[in-house]
């Protein structure tokens, strides 16, 4: 179809002629403050591709000399020197040392706080207050290898039953129906004498059987009466703090198959200063022992 | 060809259904991932239903299935009655690229539920779906290509320039960022073969340039045959459209490594992201002008035709994304944008907004035609669809932007001492109430397009039909309108 240029009696713009299924165009100019921002773009364009690495060749790195590595270095290191005065006291200090010292306490909660929500929430929960199921709660004065400074200090560096070749914190309970040493109906006796510990057994006659057994085979870790033991990180079972389940079921599972949770060794993986920050943290939870 | 039915029109009839039914799949995956991210009990511990499975189905059945069955179905309605010429290939063409492209779809989905991924953003399919895509997209080229070819009209019209800048740019993408060997030709497993910063940057060369071509430039292609059919005006600008056209196709295929800024990919590649990102503001703008000044002397039609309505709001919605899109390239800005929700808004501006609310404008104006009815259903359901779907936008993008902006801010805050001030599961903590309000959101949208499904379905359904159309001119403008050629 030929061009026809008409008039677009609306806006009194002329079309460009052409016509589709009953579509036109009109001629309209670019508008201007349109065109002039282009152009403005383009010039930033053009300018900061002068100032920043803009080019694919070694050296090519604008004029500003600005590199993303290196600017990225130097927001560390600047941010490690600012830090390094206390960090390196903190390194220094014992954990006992740095809860008696007002400063030095206050670096080490705030430090040792974001450290913990970094590290440990994800198996002790957010505010240490742990999970059933092999995650202690740390803000109870219920401590299976201890509460003190220098054993939860011990605890984070080595972890429990982490694998590593300078070991601590590595025993283990047997499993006592899977390797042959009690049979099934053994282990329910001492199941329930177990739960008598804690007025809890509901069989009295399996009970009294289940106190030999407890004597012969469980009371060297977990003492005469189920006190329990840190140096071997045997918990204590005459309270109502379980960490796998204190139903007799719970405690059946554990008895026959153990249990042997692990936590992570984290000497190798956090500086010294942060294992000291994170002590006196979890320290100061609400279980921490003298 | 018949007198009665010159052009190629049960496919594509085809396509508007396909295109209503995978949106509103595509926006209830879309409600469930995000009922999932406020509440991650709801991945119900089943491999099949969790988030990673999940999210690229609402990904693809928006985008390829909602956002491909109307870009084909449109592009195959306009590119006849605009060119004045039946579809290459004919009827039997249009039904292989409907059935050929839900083939795909299907093929793809079911891939993603039970694992079979290939781990790229928005290009998950795995070697042999991509190659049966690659069979129907070569044919939608020769076809839309071929139709443009036989042309009855001296010019190419807008839409098809764009229309076919997507056909063919998409086709590029997809075949580059899908370059695998597979593990062996009976296995569905295939290793990409590029590796690395490579890799990263091949794929967002392709995932940039997805919403680009795919998101962009084909729904432009949309917006300039349906918005002037609706205002019944003329195109603002011819000369803009030009301008517009040849500056966004050239700047937006570099734009891509905006994506990787602070990764291993080099300075000068980000940089050139930046920079190419930043010209883009204006190109893409001069859509938006197009689209909202082709209704001068046209505004009063906004009150009547809720339809239009939805197109402008899109071309709104296109405008503010377009430039917040520059805006996060900027590397200082991008330093507190990346790896948070205020992406995840941005792009939902521009997929709800923009690519939803053009094509749901286009779908109500197309109906009533295809169907051969005098009218829509309901027009006061179209205004409530408008509306409901709206407010689900503005909760989405508002409660992403406050979040994202959260995130950004407490994965940078240190206290004085020099420690990091929150954790980062605390941040996560702290998104919950806004992932709530964009599940809401999303609720809304969705419950608009179930509005909008139950409306295009009593209109098709409806008795009333069509008198013998008499073709419109543009208003103001007084000239005969030819028949279609033979």
């Amino acid at each position: 179809m030929p061009t026809k240029i008409e008039k677009d009696s609306l806006t009194g713009k002329d079309t460009t002629g052409h016509e589709w299924d009953g579509l036109r165009e009109l001629n309209t100019p670019l508008p201007k403050w349109w065109l002039y921002t282009f152009y403005a773009c383009i010039l930033f364009a053009a300018v900061y591709v002068v100032v920043y690495p803009a080019f694919p060749f070694q050296g090519a790195t604008g004029m500003t000399g600005w590199i993303a590595r290196e600017a990225v270095v130097d927001d560390v290191r600047n941010a490690q020197a600012r830090m390094a005065p206390m960090m390196q006291r903190l390194r220094e200090a014992t954990p006992q040392q740095i809860a008696q010292d007002a400063e030095l306490r206050g670096f080490a909660i705030a430090g040792g706080r974001i450290a913990f929500a970094n590290n440990c929430a994800g198996c002790h929960g957010a505010g240490g207050q742990g999970a059933v199921g092999g995650f202690p709660s740390l803000v109870d004065d219920d401590w299976i290898w201890g509460g003190q400074h220098d054993a939860i200090h011990t605890t984070i560096t080595h972890g429990v039953r982490a694998g590593e070749s300078d070991a601590e914190r590595t025993s283990m309970m047997p499993r006592f129906l899977a390797d042959g040493v009690l049979t099934l109906p053994q282990v329910n006796d001492t199941a329930e004498y177990v739960l008598s510990l804690s007025d809890r057994s509901t069989d009295a006659a399996a009970a009294q059987r289940g106190a030999n057994l407890f004597a012969e085979n469980c009371a060297a870790c977990h003492g005469e009466r189920g006190e329990g033991n840190r140096d071997v990180g045997a918990p204590l079972l005459s309270d109502r703090i379980w960490l796998y389940g204190g139903d007799k079921a719970s405690i059946v599972r554990s008895i026959s198959y153990s249990r042997a949770g692990v936590m992570p060794a984290w000497g190798g993986r956090l500086n010294p200063a942060v294992i000291n920050m994170l002590t006196v943290y979890v320290h100061a939870l609400g279980g921490g022992e003298n | 060809m018949s007198r009665s039915e010159p052009y190629v029109e049960a496919p594509i009839r085809a396509f508007a259904i396909a295109t209503v039914f995978w949106g509103v799949v595509g926006f209830l995956v879309g409600v469930v991932i995000a009922s999932q991210l406020a509440w991650p009990l709801l991945n119900l511990d089943l491999e099949w239903t969790t988030f990673g499975r999940l999210r690229p189905v609402h990904t693809s059945a928006v985008i390829f299935a909602f956002g491909g069955n109307a870009l084909l179905g449109t592009s195959l309605y306009v590119v006849q009655r605009t060119c004045r010429a039946r579809l290459f290939g004919g009827e039997s063409m249009g039904w292989f690229l409907f059935w050929g492209y839900q083939f795909f779809i299907v093929a793809a989905a079911v891939g993603y539920v039970f694992g079979v991924t290939q781990g790229k953003e928005y290009a998950e399919p795995e070697w042999f779906v991509d190659l049966w895509l690659t069979v129907v997209w070569v044919h939608y080229l020769v076809a839309f290509g071929g139709t443009i070819l036989r042309r009855e009209e001296p010019h190419i019209y807008v839409a098809n320039w764009f229309y076919l800048a997507f056909i063919v740019t998409v086709a590029m993408l997809h075949i580059v960022n899908n370059l695998a060997l597979p593990i062996t030709l009976g296995h569905g497993k295939s290793y990409g073969l590029a590796a690395g910063v490579q890799d990263a940057m091949i794929q967002w060369w392709y995932g940039h340039n997805a919403v680009g071509f795919f998101l962009t430039a084909g729904f432009l292609g949309m917006m300039y045959y349906f918005i002037p059919k609706q205002a019944d005006r003329p195109v603002y600008s011819y000369r803009l459209s030009i301008v517009h056209f040849w500056s966004l196709i050239f700047l937006y295929i570099w734009a891509g490594p905006h994506h990787l800024h602070y990764t291993a990919l080099p300075d000068w590649a980000q940089t050139l992201g930046m920079v190419f990102s930043v010209m883009l503001w204006m190109p893409s703008w001069g859509g938006m002008i197009n689209g909202l000044m082709t209704l001068s002397g046209a505004w009063d039609k906004l009150r009547t035709d809720p339809g239009l309505r939805f197109s402008v709001t899109a071309v709104g919605f296109y405008g503010m994304s377009t430039f917040e899109g520059p805006v996060m390239s900027i590397k200082a800005v991008n330093a507190l944008s990346h790896y948070t929700d205020w992406t995840i808004g941005h792009v939902h501006s521009g997929a709800m907004g923009w690519v939803g609310f053009i094509t749901f404008g286009a779908l109500y104006w197309l109906y009533p035609k295809l169907w051969g009815k005098k009218a829509l259903y309901s027009q006061k359901l179209v205004s409530w669809h408008f509306w409901i779907a709206t407010l689900g936008i503005v909760l989405y993008i508002t409660a992403m932007w406050v979040s994202g902006i959260l995130q950004g801010l407490m994965w940078r805050a240190y206290d004085e001492l020099g420690f990091l001030q929150y954790a980062f599961i605390e941040s996560v903590a702290a998104m919950h109430p806004y992932y709530v309000i964009r599940m809401m959101g999303g609720v809304l949208y969705l419950s608009g397009a179930l509005i909008m499904a139950f409306n295009l379905w009593k209109t098709v359904t409806s008795d009333e039909l069509a008198d013998a159309v008499p073709a419109p001119g543009s208003a103001g403008i007084s000239a005969p309108i030819p028949a279609p050629a033979e």
